[in-house]
């Protein structure tokens, strides 16, 4: 795990010399120690264009991953992501009726697309939890079809919102939001974020021993002396808030929250105690390293940050499939 | 010393009775085998005994105190259950299974004290699979597989153990073996074993006492002598059972199927 943690740091270091503006290694390695003099626009691009983007894509590559991981776990199904529960299908329904009707109003850094997005994805996550409640308990089957359905609805609204867009910019504006994307990183963007993203952690980590008794049946857990429908609804609360937080500010990443704790499935295992700070690093390191690929090759076009996470993740991780060839999971 | 107690426990599914009054006792290194029909309420009972589910009607009293008294963490300190057919991840190794059993008793954030780790290292030499701790679950064979599940409820350090089915899918070495080692846990360690047995030979062979459930409903208790008798057997599961004396010069009958019935 310390490898990793110095790999992340090291992509992070590296990745703020990419970008449209020519900077060179060098120039950057020497203004980050505050050394030299270079142009001010430089120093205004690194600190608050660049380091600020590289931070926001690790904040939401590590959100995106330990979500993906918890759900898998709670919902004990290989398919589960962080989008199981509504949060995507929320958000774009929140972003597109934002920008649909060209609402105005910004709070902390976050415009009306962000704020509508955040509060959709919440809104949408409490309905499907309360719609999948039968007799004070919230089985697993009843949620993601809950999920399933409620997302169905949601998304073609959005999809309706989408093509009676009366300007074209709206139409465009709305499917690049929905690909994702860390063009919009500031600090303001982070600080708003980061508590809500803090908390949550904090909640699941407290609860990573139970992550790994709720991968049995409730049954079992609850012969294990575990309060499950009380630590399923604390984690799930706290799942989807911070993965709403994440994805009001960067928009609907895929692959990130599904592949990567399977990753760290096969090579190390399933203990939760593990695998979930694990799931964290290599999130993030994978995000911070895709959106980097961007400014790299791309420059100064932006792509969808899901394009490049999946075109570049999904052949590693089909070579890691075939590599450990562990049959991991029957859940 | 009692320390289970059953008494006129009620219990239905969506109206649907399933337990219609069931008392029974268990004491600390005693033997109760639970033996019935499918569909009696076998499994029901084990569940409500170990708060999975409650009682519409009656008490279940665990230690002397009733079991809507306690909290659902400190039950599983003293109540531990080895499920019909348990699921494991097949990705955890056989030591992080055994230590889930630890699960009360561990503090944030999960990580073992060294009184957990000796609990876990006793309960995997009790059950016999200290050799397979490395091991990944999923490479585990079926009888291998109830060991781990048995040393789980073991590292609970649990006063009563719940087993139900535990012979099931094992073969008959590892079926004695396996009630061997139950029953020389319940005498050392004065453990309170209630065990659902399938099996009526079993069941009579390592029984201190045995209830019959019939319909959700204590047909007859007690020992092996008085409970395996014919007409009770009969009425239980139809005719077309044979009870005979063992050669053992056991006084536990043994049960066969007749073949003169067709």
């Amino acid at each position: 795990m310390a490898v990793a943690v110095l790999l992340l740091l090291a992509v992070s270091l590296i990745a703020t010399s990419w970008g449209a503006a020519g900077i060179p290694a060098s120039a950057v390695a020497r203004i980050l120690l505050g050394q030299g003099e270079y142009p001010a626009t430089w120093q205004t691009i690194l600190f608050q264009i660049r380091i600020p983007r590289i931070i926001l894509g690790g904040i939401v590559g590590m959100t995106l991953a330990v979500a993906g991981a918890v759900y898998q776990a709670i919902f004990r199904n290989p398919l589960a992501d962080p989008y199981l529960l509504g949060v995507s299908s929320g958000a774009s329904f929140g972003a597109a009726l934002a920008i649909y009707f060209v609402w105005r109003f910004s709070w902390g850094g976050l415009n009306a697309v962000s704020l509508a997005a955040f509060g959709g994805a919440m809104l949408a996550t409490a309905a499907i939890y309360s719609l999948g409640r039968v007799g004070g308990k919230a089985p697993i089957t009843t949620l993601i079809l809950a999920g399933v359905a409620m997302g169905a609805l949601l998304s073609s609204a959005t999809t309706f919102f989408m093509f009676t867009a009366r300007e074209a910019f709206h139409t465009i504006n709305l499917l690049g939001w929905l690909m994702g994307s860390l063009a919009l990183a500031d600090w303001a963007r982070i600080k708003t974020i980061a508590p809500y993203v803090a908390i949550a952690f904090g909640v699941i980590a407290y609860y990573s021993h139970i992550l790994n008794v709720l991968q049995l049946d409730e049954e079992q857990a609850m012969a294990l002396g575990v309060e499950v429908e009380r630590v399923k609804l604390l984690i799930i609360a706290s799942a989807s808030l911070a993965t709403a937080a994440a994805v009001s500010v960067s928009g609907v990443i895929g692959f990130v929250g599904i592949i990567i704790p399977h990753m760290v499935r096969l090579i190390w295992g399933s203990d939760y105690r593990f695998l979930l700070p694990m799931s964290a690093i290599l999130g993030g390191l994978c995000l911070i390293l895709a959106d980097g690929l961007i400014r790299l090759l791309f420059a100064p076009r932006e792509l969808p940050i899901g394009v490049v996470t999946a075109f570049l993740g999904a052949p590693f991780f089909l070579y890691l499939l075939r590599r450990y060839k562990k049959e991991v999971f029957y859940f | 010393m009692v320390l289970l107690e059953v008494k006129d426990v009620h219990f239905s599914y969506d109206g649907k009775p399933v337990l219609k009054g069931v008392s029974l006792q268990v004491s600390g290194g005693e033997i109760l085998g639970l033996i019935g029909p499918n569909g009696a309420g076998k499994s029901t009972l084990i569940k409500l005994i170990a708060g999975i589910l409650a009682p519409q009607e009656g008490a279940i009293e665990i230690l002397g105190r009733p079991i809507k008294s306690w909290r659902r963490q400190d039950l599983a300190k003293v109540v531990a259950l080895v499920p019909q057919g348990a699921y494991i991840p097949p990705t955890f190794t056989v030591w992080e299974s055994v230590l889930l059993g630890r699960t009360p008793y561990l503090r944030f954030p999960g990580i073992a004290s060294k009184k957990d780790i000796e609990a876990v290292q006793r309960a995997m030499e009790w059950a016999e699979v200290g050799h397979l701790q490395d091991k990944f679950v999923g490479e585990l064979s079926g009888g291998e597989r109830q060991r781990v599940i048995l040393a789980r409820a073991l590292a609970q350090e649990p006063k009563v153990l719940l087993l139900d089915e535990p012979t099931a899918h094992l073969d008959i070495h590892h079926q004695v073996s396996t009630l061997r080692l139950i029953q020389g846990l319940a005498r050392a360690e004065g453990l309170a074993v209630l065990a659902v047995l399938h099996d009526l030979n079993l069941a009579s062979s390592f029984s201190d006492r045995i209830a019959l459930l019939v319909e959700g409903r204590v047909l007859a208790q007690g020992s092996p002598e008085e409970v395996i008798v014919a007409d009770r057997l009969h009425r239980a599961y139809g005719s077309g059972i044979l009870v005979m004396s063992r050669p053992d010069n056991s006084t536990r009958p043994i049960v066969l199927p007749d073949l003169r019935i067709s």
